[in-house]
């Protein structure tokens, strides 16, 4: 098991070495897999193709063991790290996971509580408890405080199985008073928050926008760019799998808004996160 | 004996197979096998309505397959009949041991099988459309699911009935298959064959069902690999 970890690595050097052998198609270059591995690094597999035919690899994300073998379960690229192969997805559904910042429309009221569209595969449910304040239900309307079609953004508190609850009970959430709304791929999400949320930042600087993402893949923004923020989201959406994406959006902003404001609107004070999405928003 | 378009007894109508064709749905799929042509279009996993069909444990795959008014030479009546009631089914069961629905409990999957033309062999087309459609939205899956129907005309084998052939055949036996998985996940059999014959067929439907399955994973290809390599 030791060999194997080690011709891995010699593996990755020999990758390092020539940055140009970006990797195609399996099929196309000479590139032979690690030992075990039946697929590159970043090739494209489709469900049910085999990724591994030995016991010495784990099943990430998307993939699973079937006898000795590891199959991809989705569309994607293949990623390997360490002993763990897994699958990168190219789309998907947003599921529900405690910890994260969503964007969510609230669509009824309850006796104690509202229900809320996440756009996630079930709904969530915003209890009282989600709220900061001390609601009395028998002397004030919910609807006082979030009425139907409100959009709020908002922390999943709990998520399991097929419940999901919402709270507002954290410094980010907040409900929308005005902006825009755009949905975006759940799947693509990293893309768009960057590497320690450069990206992201990079669009807002560079527009002037407040942005928000949440990670159920709907974007709120409200700017005086609002339209060039949205066609260099829309560039992340498209072209997100390439390559040299944060240049090519970069390009993009510089030349549609030579006017736009040339000075970065201090991204330092914002301290993102990987995982959580946006940043604090600032007060209006 | 030569077949009424020409073909070869092991050959299928020219296929097309494309994946990312209707642009508001999760995943989509058009497949068309010579004049019959199917569009699959996936929406979800996302919440089911109404909620008393929800499933407290995997996600509900809905399947709905329709005959368009104009697919056929007369034109049909629009809405639910007994055989699509009937091919509805078939279809759920076909896709269903492909997909991990344990993953989303309550949610819902859903499948829409528009066949825009009808020339024999609608279900089948509909199977391989709804599979790379479902592949195409990130359903997770154990793999892909393809289908094609074989009969025995005279003395022969034949993969693919159309036209005629339909009426000559002593019988029509449409499967779908899961070529990694090496199952059968749907079997039919419309006649009278010997045992014999049957394993004949389904050994030369199941050839014909890995073909296919090069032609769909062509169409992910297609897809998606532009939009990641440069």
């Amino acid at each position: 098991m030791v060999e194997v970890k080690t011709e891995e690595k010699e593996a990755k050097k020999e990758e390092g070495k020539e940055p140009a052998a970006v990797p195609e198609k399996g099929e196309d270059t000479g590139q032979q897999p690690a030992a075990g591995l039946l697929k590159n690094d970043r090739d494209f597999v489709i469900p049910g193709d085999k990724l591994v035919e030995t016991i010495d690899y784990l099943p990430g994300k998307n993939c699973f063991r079937e006898g000795d073998s590891i199959i991809a379960k989705k569309i994607g690229l293949v990623s390997v790290n360490g002993r763990v192969v897994s699958v990168i997805p190219l789309n998907e559904v947003y599921v529900a996971k405690a910890g994260d910042m969503v964007i969510g429309e609230i669509t009824e009221i309850q006796s104690n509580g509202w229900v809320v569209n996440i756009d996630a595969t079930v709904e969530a449910y915003m209890p009282l408890s989600g709220v900061r304040e001390f609601i009395d239900t028998n002397k004030t309307e919910l609807s006082r405080y979030y009425a139907t079609g409100d959009v709020i953004y908002a922390k999943i508190s709990m998520a399991n199985h097929s419940t999901v609850h919402v709270s507002m009970d954290d410094s980010r959430a907040r409900k929308f008073r005005s902006g825009r709304i755009i949905k975006f791929n759940p799947a693509k999400v990293p893309r768009l928050i960057g590497k320690q949320g450069s990206m992201i930042s990079l669009i807002k600087g560079k527009t002037g926008c407040r942005i928000s993402v949440g990670q159920n893949g709907v974007v709120w923004l409200e700017g005086e760019n609002e339209d060039l923020a949205i066609s260099a989201i829309n560039l992340v959406k498209d072209e997100s799998y390439i390559e040299g994406l944060t240049d090519r959006v970069s390009e993009l902003l510089d030349k549609a808004a030579p006017a736009a404001k040339a000075e970065p609107s201090k991204p330092a004070e914002s301290k993102p996160d990987k995982n959580k999405p946006a940043e604090k928003e600032e007060k209006v | 004996m030569k077949r009424e378009d020409g073909r070869k007894p092991d050959e299928i109508r020219p296929i097309t197979m494309k994946a990312g064709v209707v642009p508001n749905a999760n995943g989509s799929a058009l497949v068309s096998f010579g004049n019959t042509t199917a569009i699959a279009a996936v929406y979800g996993p996302k919440i089911l309505h109404p909620r008393r069909i929800q499933l407290p444990d995997k996600a509900f795959l809905k399947t709905v397959y329709n005959m368009v008014p104009f697919s056929t030479k007369e034109r049909c009546r629009p809405g639910p009949s007994r055989r699509s009631k009937e091919i509805c089914l078939v279809t759920r069961q076909a896709l269903e041991p492909a997909v991990f629905a344990e993953e989303f409990p309550k949610a819902g999957i859903e499948v829409y099988i528009d066949v825009i033309e009808a020339n024999a062999g609608t279900r089948t087309v509909g199977i391989n459309a709804a599979s790379i459609a479902l592949a195409d939205a990130g359903v997770p899956m154990k793999g892909l699911v393809t289908s094609v129907a074989a009969g025995k005309i005279g003395n022969e084998y034949m993969l693919d009935l159309a036209g005629k052939e339909e009426e000559e055949t002593a019988c029509d036996l449409p499967i779908a298959y899961m070529p990694e998985q090496d199952k059968i996940t749907l079997l039919q059999m419309d006649g009278d064959l010997t045992a014999q014959d049957a394993k004949k067929v389904m050994e030369l439907a199941v050839k014909g069902c890995k073909l296919l399955y090069k032609k769909q994973r062509e169409a992910l290809e297609n897809r998606w690999i532009p939009k990641v390599k440069k």
